[in-house]
């Protein structure tokens, strides 16, 4: 028989309540540890390797008593998602997290939670999509869903993951915005590996996120309503406006959000993130982890003279069309890094956008090539960064190439 | 058809929510019988079992003092469900091509 001994609660350690504190924190901790500041009414999830231990994590605070929150565990991600919207329409905040495989499964309800307008917040450990099996990262699940309604935020680090889960619950709930949120970290390389984050205080991070109230509840029995009703032809099209503008919307919201973060607690980062651009002549754009290693090649090839920079797009949707022609416009050429795939299409997704967006820049216009990396978890060297560099400085630089693809 | 009555996207709810209750009695599925079968109820056979309010699935049956009264054509939807639940000894509903009756609902 086994003999439980279960600690009183007031001499239960709660993780540093009343101050700011630095420590060394994998990306997957971090988030949890903000999820636990949170305190939603509701958490949904299945796990799924990288991002398991988030709600791993959620689910031992909330059996220490640490946090209210109403944990489902449920039999998979398609499950874990509907019973997000479930939970959001009936009033309650909700957060989630999954990756790869997982983000799949959810599919077609992510269009129903961007749909209804539930702002629901889900962290993803960006993973590389089966088959093969692969179970490392690269951006192929998210990118995915990248036209399914929700707003992406790609972290860089485990500190922004933490600081983007915090904002993520104020820019989703927005009462101009309106619309669920991705928080997006590499898979391992952030949610595994050990940064030094600094936590909000309990209070503050409490106090900054607010309280929320729901437009709607179905339990609210006195004033009913209808969530999901058919709509038909007639209708449909002007709800989708409403997203459209929704999402507009939510680019001056999360920079409002971003704004104050920063007036409040120091750490502000705006839609994309610059480096050594002021008088760059070319560039690379890559998102998330990757910008890491970029800089510090930006770094060694500007000791050596050259004017080269880097643009990491912190937003990925809402796509921030003018921030980046406004640092881009100059250029003579940029290379956009991409960590999936989009089969069939002239380069990656991203490269996509950011073309698309040059080519409406009225004049200037540099040179664009696409060049994706870093597929199913594979590291990308220096050297073949430098390569990148070196690439755009010739007169015609192939358009589209696999970096590090063996013949 | 686009019923321009309704409004645009600047007065519909968020996320195609009715914020009310009871609304599907203005939504008119009689029409959806269009050219097909009507109940009709001869009230003298009718003995007020009351197998067709409970078979209905629109609610269409039309109930005073606990007696069968007729019928809610603005929302039945012609399946002739209360027809064939009408117990035989009974055979108080039949059921009518919508072409008796010209274009009224």
């Amino acid at each position: 028989m086994l003999d439980v001994v279960t600690a009183p609660p007031e001499t239960r350690v709660a993780p540093r309540a009343a101050m700011r504190s630095a420590k060394a924190l994998t990306g997957n901790i971090a988030v949890a540890q903000a999820i636990r500041q949170i305190n939603p009414h509701v958490c949904a999830a299945y796990p799924i390797t990288p991002t398991t231990q988030i709600m791993q994590e959620v689910a031992q605070f909330v059996a220490d008593g640490l946090m209210e929150t109403e944990l489902v565990p449920c039999e998979s991600e398609h499950s874990a998602m509907s019973a997000c919207v479930g939970a959001s329409a009936a009033g309650a905040r909700v957060i989630t997290a999954t990756s790869a495989n997982g983000l799949a499964l959810m599919w077609e309800v992510l269009y129903i939670a961007s749909g209804l307008r539930l702002p629901v917040v889900m962290a993803v450990g960006n993973r590389a999509l089966s088959g093969p099996l692969n179970i490392h990262c690269d951006h192929s699940d998210s990118m995915g869903a990248r036209d399914s309604g929700w707003i992406q935020i790609y972290a860089e680090t485990a500190q922004e993951a933490y600081d983007n889960i915090l904002q993520a619950v104020r820019i989703a709930e927005h009462p101009d915005v309106l619309l669920p949120v991705m928080t997006c970290m590499d898979g391992f390389l952030t949610t595994h590996t050990s940064e030094n984050v600094e936590l909000l205080g309990d209070a503050e991070a409490r106090d900054f996120v607010g309280a929320y109230h729901a437009r709607y509840s179905l339990l609210d029995v006195d004033n009913p309503i209808t969530y999901g009703p058919n709509d038909l032809p007639d209708s449909y099209t002007e709800h989708k406006y409403q997203q459209v503008l929704a999402m507009q919307n939510a680019a001056r919201v999360i920079c409002e959000i971003d704004k104050e973060f920063g007036e409040r607690f120091g750490r502000s980062y705006g839609m994309i993130d610059t480096y050594c651009m002021e008088d760059a002549e070319t560039a690379i754009v890559v998102l998330s982890s990757t910008a890491g290693i970029v800089k510090e090649m930006v770094d060694t090839l500007r000791a050596e003279g050259r004017k080269v920079g880097l643009l990491r797009p912190r937003v990925f949707r809402p796509f921030p069309a003018q921030e980046l022609v406004d640092a881009l416009k100059g250029l003579r050429a940029v290379a956009v890094m991409d960590r999936a795939l989009s089969f069939g299409a002239e380069g990656g997704p991203l490269f996509t956008e950011v073309q698309s967006a040059l080519r409406n820049a009225e004049c200037g216009a540099p040179k664009v090539v696409s060049r994706v990396f870093g597929l199913g978890g594979r590291a990308v060297a220096r050297d073949e960064i430098r390569e990148i560099y070196d690439e755009l400085d010739s007169d015609r630089p192939v358009k589209f190439r696999l970096v590090g693809v063996r013949e | 058809m686009i019923d321009v009555k309704r409004g645009g996207w600047k007065s519909f709810p968020l996320g195609g929510v009715i914020p009310e209750g009871g609304t599907s009695v203005a939504y008119l599925t009689g029409e959806w019988r269009g050219g097909g079968k009507r109940p009709l109820l001869n009230l003298k056979a009718c003995v007020h079992c009351l197998h067709c309010w409970i078979s209905c699935p629109d609610s269409a049956i039309l109930i005073n003092g606990g007696k069968m009264v007729g019928f809610d054509y603005e929302h039945c939807k012609g399946c002739g469900m209360c027809a064939q639940e009408c117990p035989p000894m009974v055979k108080a509903i039949t059921m009518v091509a919508e072409s008796q009756f010209g274009a009224t609902l």
